[in-house]
């Protein structure tokens, strides 16, 4: 076990690297110069030379590419990801502002969809085609089928015509008033947890059927136990490996989600923030949020993996 | 022992009923009913954008201002933008971009995918390695993220938005293709054809290739509403298509959600038409995997 964690640690580290050097080739690739968007120039858009080279110098763009890049991940080791280009401001303070609302946001769409994927997906199973099995797999199909952005939309269409409601500007925390936070979050959890919810069922459905025709489910039918004992106690158990497995795969998909949502909401969170900084060439903060997030998928899916070899001793000693 | 099982085949084959091709799409039909509503949707829209010179009763791209925000009536049946134009006529033609960006994505991505995967199968050793690494960080990469870099990168155009769809498809199809590959090589009838003297050649082209297609066609299909809906949510935050061109994405930017008030059919049909054909491409994709997995045949 103890090679086997070495191992995927080990992986982590060119994985990193990779996401690094690619976001950092890819920003310098996108047209556009930050210092021209800064300083906007005359009513002619032109700009003196003089100032974009002082401007350059000032933000630290002006050195080598190697310079730029050793310095940056010098600065990512020490968990310092530079200066926002466009506000001045440390990355990392931009970031705590944005943070706890996509965190939330992330949260809570992974606990519904959970809380609700799970029971379905074993109840179509369960009743595997009869009209149950059907309707619930034309449901989940359904969240795969339609756009996230889509369902904000109509979210917000139906709330502004029939109730007059319109979405809060202002982030309210849940621990500074819960109520209004609720109201803020409701809908944009129900957005991207529509779609998180329909993954997960047809994946529980598929895991739970294969697991369901098992020589040791047939075995405790025949010893006369009850469908539910079956199915919570033996089946589920089995068949909540790949579940778990595709929460973390899908950790990557939630945050293209949280970039749509929050657009469609206006939330300011760290989605909107992502697409805000490529529009503004704001390298700095393009670069921390690609690894950051790069990060939070390999550290997932390594937290996976050492659950599933924890749950399938055959994993452990491959 | 091998012989013995081989010497047995074509007679099993003689055996089995040959079914004809209206028996097959009958038996598809009855076993697979969502499956076949899946496969209508995919024709229905396939016809759609094939004949939208035809059916569409507008041109899409001329605006009418003194029909501005038309209820859906039956001069108008989908209502009109902000410009006059006709709704329906504008998602008719949209039919064409989606399904476009929809194969040309998910056909060179799962391809490129699909290959590198069986090199790196085939091959073993350093370059596995290194190709493994590689999808490592094209998977750890956020999707939507290197899309909107390489829609920046390349600016907004329809070709450019196959590119920004098909490189996040790459490593999934590589990983799926690459973890077949490796356990149809460990088969014992691959060491016993070996073992018989087969070249690598014909090892792998005759015996490997054919199991390694039912899963790249599985993934293939799995990919096509994804690509679609891809489309959409980058044309969506400006980086698809631009204006006026008729994109399904496109029409629900901007001035869509502003208009939901006033207008909502604007907002309305367009993700009708984005829904109801990523539908009926995973209802297919489904059926297929269902059909062609050896596993969950029958069930």
């Amino acid at each position: 076990m103890r090679t086997y964690v070495l191992n995927r640690l080990l992986l982590i580290v060119p994985t990193l690297l990779g996401v690094a050097s690619l976001v950092f080739v890819i920003m310098r690739v996108i047209p556009g110069d930050v210092t021209l968007l800064i300083l906007g120039g005359d009513q002619a858009g032109r700009v003196d030379a003089a100032q974009i080279a002082a401007m350059k110098h000032r933000l630290g763009i002006d050195q080598p590419l190697l310079v730029q890049f050793g310095t940056w991940l010098w600065g990512v080791l020490r968990f310092d990801f530079g200066t926002s280009l466009w506000s001045g401001r440390p990355v990392v303070e931009e970031l705590l502002i944005r943070l706890p609302l996509s965190l939330e946001l992330a949260f809570a769409a992974t606990l519904v969809s959970v809380l609700i994927a799970i029971p379905l997906g074993m109840l179509a199973a369960m009743r595997q085609d009869t009209w149950v099995d059907y309707v619930i797999r034309v449901i989940s199909l359904g969240g795969l089928a339609i756009p996230s952005f889509w369902v904000g939309i109509l979210c917000i269409l139906l709330l502004v015509i029939y109730f007059g409601w319109g979405p809060p500007l202002e982030f309210t925390p849940p621990w500074v008033d819960p109520w209004a936070n609720f109201q803020q979050m409701v809908w944009p959890v129900v957005t991207v947890g529509y779609r998180y919810a329909a993954v997960t069922t047809r994946m529980t459905r598929s895991t739970v059927l294969e697991v369901l025709r098992e020589d040791y489910i047939r075995t405790a039918w025949a010893k006369g136990l009850r469908e539910g004992a079956i199915v919570v106690r033996h089946a589920l158990k089995n068949a909540m490996l790949p579940v778990i497995t595709l929460i973390g795969t899908e950790f990557a998909f939630l945050i293209g989600g949280l970039v749509v949502t929050e657009t469609v909401f206006t939330l300011n969170g760290v989605g909107r923030f992502v697409v805000d900084a490529v529009a503004h060439r704001d390298y700095p903060v393009v670069q921390a949020l690609v690894f950051l997030i790069a990060f939070g998928f390999v550290v997932v899916n390594l937290l996976v993996d050492l659950t599933y070899a924890w749950f399938d001793p055959r994993i452990r000693y491959r | 022992m091998a012989t013995h099982v081989l010497s047995h085949a074509p007679a099993a084959a003689a055996l089995a009923p040959r079914r004809t091709v209206r028996q097959e799409i009958l038996k598809f039909v009855r076993t697979k009913p969502l499956g076949a509503a899946g496969i209508l949707i995919i024709l229905g829209m396939l016809g759609v954008a094939a004949v939208a010179d035809v059916l569409a009763p507008y041109d899409p791209y001329h605006g009418d201002y003194g029909a501005q925000f038309a209820r859906p009536s039956a001069e108008h049946w989908f209502g009109t933008d902000e410009f006059g134009r006709d709704v329906m006529t504008r998602v008719m033609y949209g039919a064409r971009i989606a399904l476009f960006v929809g194969f040309t994505a998910s056909l060179a991505g799962c391809t490129i995918g699909g290959l590198l995967g069986a090199i790196s199968a085939f091959l073993g050793g350093k370059v596995d390695l290194l190709l493994e690494r590689l999808m490592d960080v094209l998977l750890a990469f956020p999707q939507l993220i290197l899309a909107l870099a390489i829609a920046s990168i390349l600016g907004p155009a329809v070709q450019n938005v196959v590119i920004a769809v098909a490189i996040p498809i790459i490593p999934r199809a590589a990983r799926v293709v690459r973890a077949t590959a490796l356990s149809v090589k460990e088969n014992v009838y691959v060491e016993a054809v070996g073992a018989l003297g087969a070249t690598r050649r014909r090892v792998i082209v005759q015996h490997i290739l054919p199991n390694v297609v039912a899963p790249y066609i599985i993934m293939l299909t799995a990919q096509l509403g994804g690509a679609i809906l891809a489309e959409a949510a980058l044309s969506y935050l400006g980086l698809g298509a631009a204006e006026p061109t008729p994109s399904w994405g496109l029409m629900l930017s901007g001035s869509a959600p502003s208009y939901a008030e006033k207008a909502p059919w604007i907002a309305l049909f367009p993700g009708i038409a984005i829904s109801l054909a990523v539908f009926g491409f995973n209802l297919f994709g489904d059926s297929l995997r269902d059909a062609l997995d050896p596993k969950l045949r029958g069930r």
